[in-house]
């Protein structure tokens, strides 16, 4: 098994290596570099001089295949992602500081799917063509076609002009108020865990309705067990495993929408550094960002693998 | 005489609604016994498994449902329990043993879990007892080993074995009625008279009453004291095993038994199966439904339904040709 882990992880580099190559190429192809950003904020006028010093004490003199690999030998050796452009501060400890903050909304929004969409599937399957199971169908299609972002937006204007409240834009860190800042994060959680709910809900079903036409569900019904104890012995661990793998399918997705949520509910996780960053073009911070999803989504995909092991026996026998 | 076991009176089951609607069972009716061992016996889509799952109520519905008759069983009509009821009988104190061993047990729980479920279910026992039992039992269906392999599942089993596990599970509440539905079939051979004769010794020493279900009449030589054949959702023989051989009254009957291979005939003999297909229950023929493919059709059977008519005391069949009181 530690030997399975440890190809997995080897596997893994080829692929980082040729992303962060696109990503640190195609960011400096944008339209509107950094030094033109500098100069019109400092207000300096253009001069032809202070633009190449610019480039210079910036390290962006250099052909672009040279930074790349001056990028890379510090990650490999010094394990940096270099220095934001802007504050000098390294990258590292900014995506350190917001790392958690996006892992906490991910997690929760995961939560969010897993405890709605489950239980409602499986209901939904023995249910399978009662009103219930189409009321319950048609509002998984309106939660998947409700986008997040307008939802969040309606969520932070509507309230504020009705009844004068809407949700705080200062971010409330845990240690502070760990009630405040669950609650701060539960309302862009819900919003980013509703379309997976509903993905979940109607994969659940879907898989649910397969199971129960098992001959196994027929043998289990065989020995008088209660309709209760047959799904949630019986069934529900067979059908969890594909849902388990929807959750590795949905990371990056799942990573998208966070991005998007922090940007509205103005939550200074990774999705806020990367649109700050992307505004500033400040490349290094950019790459370091991508790179971390990149990692994030790799690695998620690697422990939805190794919990087939615990979930199918027929894997963890191997 | 004491009261049959079971008695299944009038049975009926249908699947679907409407014109295109199935009668997979049609007005069946046969006793078993406590203690003895009835076969049931016909080709693929005779009625057989659906006859299996009305007794222990657990026809697929929709699309099917039991639309009349009785399934007395120790003196309570099955088709009057509610759920629950119903619930308390099966595994309980009738058991059922299912065709594919490969699919039949769950992948994912340990056997011990799988054959202790009834144990812990119907005779309240703590799961440490009946993980006990359940040890007791695969002992008791020779399976080496049995201690550590209650923590096994299905997938390190080979099918015999895991029709030997079937059968510790359906002996686990001692009950009263086994139902097995071609529990052999597929097995390989030499596997298939193992299995046949662990079920029926361990039957024996139960004194559980035994219903057989198989299309291969020489099963039924071996292992049945009663038959009953089915075609096309009817009973349209039944006799004890000695009698239904001595003398196969039935035209379909008598073709089943040409289809034998026996130790008796000239190696190298071709083996007659009977011609033509199984009947389409959606559209059977007017009449016998076995005419278009009956060797001794007459008129009548065009035109009549035979209804089980007896030869004697206790051989009945449905044909008009063949000799009835
Ligand atoms: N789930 C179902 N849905 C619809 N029709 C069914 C269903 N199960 C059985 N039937 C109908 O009942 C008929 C009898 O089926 P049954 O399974 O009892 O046959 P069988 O005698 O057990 O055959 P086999 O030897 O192949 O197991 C089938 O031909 C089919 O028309
Ligand atoms: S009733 Fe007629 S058709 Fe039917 S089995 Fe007897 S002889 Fe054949
Ligand atoms: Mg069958």
């Amino acid at each position: 098994m530690r030997g399975y882990i440890l190809r997995r992880v080897l596997a893994l580099i080829p692929t980082l290596i040729f992303a962060s190559l696109i990503v640190f190429v195609t960011i400096r192809l944008m339209p509107g570099n950094i030094i033109d950003l500098m100069l019109s904020q400092n207000d300096v006028s253009a001069s032809k001089q202070t633009r190449e010093q610019l480039e210079a004490a910036l390290g962006l003199d250099t052909p672009m295949y040279v930074q790349y690999f001056k990028w890379l030998g510090a990650l490999v050796f010094k394990g940096s992602l270099g220095n934001s452009l802007w504050t000098n501060t390294p990258v590292m400890d900014e995506i350190l500081h917001r790392l958690p903050i996006t892992f906490e909304l991910g997690i929760m929004a995961l939560l969010v799917s897993l405890v709605v969409g489950i239980p409602i599937g499986v209901y939904a399957a023995l249910k399978q063509d009662t009103i219930g199971d189409y009321i319950l169908r048609t509002f998984s299609i309106l939660a998947l076609a409700i986008p997040g972002f307008w939802l969040g937006t309606l969520v932070m204007v509507f309230p504020s002009i009705w009844w004068g409240w809407s949700p705080s834009v200062r971010f409330i860190p845990f240690s502070q108020d760990p009630i405040g800042h669950l609650l701060q994060l539960a309302l862009p959680a819900l919003i980013l865990g509703k379309a997976f709910s509903a993905i979940t809900m109607r994969l659940t079903r879907t898989l649910m309705l397969e199971v129960m036409r098992q001959d196994y569900i027929r043998t289990a019904k065989a020995k008088g067990l209660s309709v209760g104890t047959i799904v949630m012995r019986h069934a529900l661990r067979n059908a969890l495993i594909p849902v388990i793998t929807l959750v590795g399918l949905q990371a990056g997705a799942l990573i998208g929408g966070a991005v998007i949520l922090e940007q509205i509910f103005v939550i200074p996780g990774m999705g806020l550094l990367l649109l700050e960053a992307v505004g500033s073009r400040d490349y290094p911070t950019i790459t370091g960002v991508f790179l971390v999803f990149g990692v994030a989504i790799v690695f998620i995909n690697l422990l939805v693998d190794l919990s087939y092991g615990f979930l199918d026996p027929k894997v963890r026998n191997r | 005489m004491s009261k049959p076991l079971l008695q299944v009176r009038n049975l009926t089951t249908k699947f679907g609604n409407g014109p295109g609607a199935v009668t997979a069972v049609n007005n069946v009716s046969f006793d078993v016994d406590a203690g003895e061992t009835l076969a049931i016996v016909g080709e693929s889509g005779s009625g057989k498994s659906v006859t299996a799952l009305s007794i222990l109520q657990l026809v697929p519905d929709p699309p099917g449902r039991i639309t009349g008759g009785e399934i007395v069983f120790d003196g309570i009509d099955l088709t009057k329990l509610n759920e629950d009821e119903m619930r308390a009988i099966r595994g309980n104190r009738i058991a059922m043993i299912f065709q594919e061993p490969m699919t039949s047990l769950n992948p994912s729980l340990t056997i011990g879990l799988q054959i202790g479920e009834p144990i812990n279910l119907h005779k309240r026992l703590p799961w440490q007892k009946a993980y006990d039992k359940a040890k007791e039992l695969l002992d008791r269906v020779r399976m080496p080993d049995a201690r550590s392999r209650l923590a096994n599942h299905p997938h390190q089993f080979s099918g015999g074995m895991r029709q030997r596990i079937m059968i510790a599970m359906a002996l686990a509440c001692q009950p009263k009625l086994i139902i097995a539905d071609e529990p052999t079939t597929a097995l390989d051979v030499t596997v298939q008279a193992q299995i046949l004769e662990l079920l029926k010794e361990l039957t024996r020493e139960t004194g559980s009453a035994l219903i057989l279900i198989t299309h291969d009449l020489g099963v039924v030589a071996r292992y049945a004291d009663r038959v009953c054949v089915m075609y096309g959702g009817k009973i349209i023989e039944t006799a004890s095993a000695l009698d239904l051989y001595a003398k196969p009254l039935h035209p379909y009957t008598r073709g089943l038994m040409a289809s034998i291979p026996r130790l008796d005939q000239p190696a190298g003999l071709r083996l007659v199966p009977i011609k033509g297909q199984p009947p389409n229950l959606a559209q059977l023929p007017p009449g016998c439904s076995f005419n278009p493919r009956c060797g001794e059709v007459a008129e009548r059977c065009r035109r009549d339904v035979p209804e089980l008519m007896k030869a004697d005391d206790k051989h009945m069949h449905a044909c008009w040709m063949a000799p009835h009181v």
